[in-house]
């Protein structure tokens, strides 16, 4: 975001026309707060535009009906939150098994069971690691804008239908809710994909039912790792020199971003590392960190820390590349992290967590 | 059907092999004596006559229904338990097109699945469902199923289906009839003997022009043996069809076609 540019729209609405844009034709879901307004927007400007759109009785036969649309070879959106996202597990790993693209937007809400309306990070891991049955990815893209929210949109069918996966929008409820300027994406004419169902059998690839599971396992681990090489996304700032670094992704990505700027123009050697893809995760984002860091510090709103993890791995994993002595688990710089539970942490608070982690209040969790 | 033409040597008459279906000609698993065999190739044949064998997408149902994938020549989906209603709602509203059929079992499309069959049925979706009611869940090992009959022996009802605490059997045709205004077609025929099968046929037809018309939703649930899980031999499950399940799932037609209905005015 550079400048302020565009109309004001509200996220859910610039991610619902942005799909219009990127040429999504089909939506199936079922409403739920604080998603509904993509579903809204859906039922009126799909028509609008000659696609189809279809409320559907659940979550479930929602992303079945996503499964349907898609086999056909049209592009096609599903929008939920928590408990929502949770009966669309199903749907998602058979669009996985069948290598289906699709792009499911979760508008996070907090929260375990039916949850709460309050906006949150509490789905990281879940969305991370596949969600549903079985041994599958999806690419998971963190909007921190309704700028980033319609851009991350397009991002998000072309990634899924290079790689043949599923994309998940891990938006959140404040994101979702909130209006900016927005520079809407242009206009695509929408195409349908030669893989797609047409009634003469012309493609043999989808609904194979004599499978080889050892042959795809191994193609499957070869595209993981081409989308882990080439698709990792972040923003980065002041690393080369930190003492301490911040990791955080969505709005409390963008709230980290204030306090550390704030805190450099105090004279603390602080930078923050903000994915965009929250898998694969950015790794290669703490290749470029100060070799003599003295800890990271995660910044999420969940109850437990998700994020955390991700970033132990990614620190272990840089420690032993460079050989440093990383035995028995223990990293080469710890890894802090004091999860704010819901909403979107202030400046402030993130600068409290940077103040406790220095007097050793916070202790680190890995 | 081939014993009754075997009589027929007799008198001369030159039989013909009736020629495979294109779509159907391969080797499929299901077990001896069991009724999928013969309605798949009912709906083969509709679709070779109807000249919609080359425009046809399958939504195939989890269970002995999914035995169906191996076996087709043409463009299927083995959708998840129960969903092949939803799959087939949007393959039928972006293909509009192509014939789309939903083929299940009696515990896919009536127990797990039964929020998804009956909400296709009740927006009119514009696709074709053939249910397979063998009155059990015959891939699983025979579990009871919501078309159990009561007093049915199953590995989950080894006393016999009590109707007072698991419901009696669901009939879906007349579900569809009564309720469903828009519905186009709702039917219900039996493998158990040629002549059912001849009007099974018809049935399936019908269902299948409902859908070219663009009438509106088409079903027909077909009675089907399953002597494996029954404990029967297959001319005894052929008898039981009629004798025991019939009379609680009447044949026929529940909801002509809106076409005919002109035509009778």
């Amino acid at each position: 975001m550079s400048t302020v540019k565009g109309e004001m729209i509200k996220g859910n609405e610039a991610i619902a026309e942005a799909a219009i844009r990127a040429g999504a034709r089909f939506y199936a879901g079922y409403p739920i707060t604080p998603s509904s307004e993509i579903m809204e927007y859906m039922s009126w400007r799909l028509k609008e535009v000659g696609g189809a759109f279809v409320q559907a009785e659940s979550e479930i036969a929602g992303i079945n009906m996503i499964i349907g649309s898609a086999a056909c070879g049209v592009r096609s959106i599903t929008a939920s939150s928590g408990p929502g996202i949770s009966l669309k597990q199903e749907g998602m790993t058979t669009l996985s098994d069948e290598e289906l693209p699709a792009v499911v937007v979760n508008v996070v809400r907090y929260g375990n069971g039916i949850g709460t309306l309050l906006s949150a990070q509490c789905d990281y891991h879940r969305e991370t690691r596949g969600g549903g049955n079985g041994d599958y990815r999806c690419i998971v893209l963190c909007p921190s804008s309704v700028q980033e929210a319609a851009d991350l949109t397009v991002e998000a069918f072309d990634l899924a239908e290079k790689y043949r996966m599923v994309s998940v929008l891990m938006t959140e409820g404040a994101l979702g809710q909130m209006m900016e300027p927005c520079v809407l994406p242009e206009m695509q004419t929408p195409k349908r994909f030669e893989w797609g169902f047409d009634g003469k059998y012309s493609n043999k690839k989808i609904g194979i039912f004599d499978r080889d599971s050892m042959k795809e396992s191994v193609a499957l681990n070869e595209k993981y790792n081409k989308v882990k090489e080439i698709e990792q996304r972040w923003e980065a700032q002041h690393i080369e020199d930190a003492e301490y670094v911040f990791v955080a992704y969505g709005m409390p990505g963008r709230a980290t971003i204030g306090a550390v700027e704030q805190l450099r123009a105090q004279g603390h050697k602080v930078g923050y590392i903000r994915p965009i893809t929250a898998w694969p995760f950015p790794e290669k984002a703490f290749e470029q960190v100060n070799p003599d860091v003295k800890g990271y510090i995660s910044i999420e709103a969940n109850a437990t820390g998700q994020l955390v993890d991700d970033i132990a791995l990614t620190v272990m994993r840089q420690g032993k590349k460079k050989g440093s002595n990383c035995v028995g688990g223990s990293c080469p710089a710890p890894v802090y992290c004091n999860p704010h539970v819901y909403g979107v942490p202030s400046t402030k608070a993130i600068m409290e967590d940077y103040s406790k982690v220095l007097s050793g209040e916070l202790k680190e969790v890995y | 059907m081939a014993a009754n033409a075997n009589t027929n040597t007799k008198t001369k008459v030159n039989i013909k092999p009736r020629k495979v279906p294109a779509l159907i000609d391969r080797p499929m698993s299901f077990c001896p004596g069991c009724g999928h065999g013969i309605i798949i190739r009912l709906i083969a044949e509709c679709l070779e006559e109807l000249g919609q064998d080359d425009n046809v997408i399958f939504g195939i149902g989890v269970g002995c229904s999914s035995l169906l994938g191996g076996g087709l020549e043409t463009d299927r989906l083995h959708c998840s338990h129960g969903r092949a209603g939803a799959v087939c709602t949007a393959m039928k509203r972006v293909n509009p097109d192509n014939v789309v059929i939903s083929y299940q079992g009696d515990g896919d499309a009536y127990s797990i699945g039964i929020g998804e069959t009956t909400s296709a049925a009740y927006r009119n979706e514009r696709f074709t469902t053939f249910v397979v009611n063998n009155t059990n869940y015959g891939m699983t090992g025979g579990q009871m199923s919501n078309t159990t009959m009561p007093g049915q022996k199953t590995t989950t009802s080894p006393d016999g289906r009590d109707c007072t605490t698991t419901g009696m059997p669901l009939r879906f045709p007349e579900l569809v009839a009564s309720q469903f205004d828009a519905a186009a077609y709702a039917a219900r025929g039996s493998v158990s003997t040629p002549a059912n099968i001849n009007k099974t046929k018809t049935y399936i037809k019908k269902a299948l022009e409902a859908q070219l018309s663009g009438e509106g939703y088409s079903v027909v649930e077909i009675l089907s043996s399953c002597p494996t899980n029954w404990g029967m031999t297959a001319p005894e499950a052929m008898k039981h069809l009629d004798q025991a399940v019939t009379p609680h799932f009447p044949l026929g037609e529940f909801k002509i076609r809106t076409k005919e209905q002109g035509e009778v005015k």
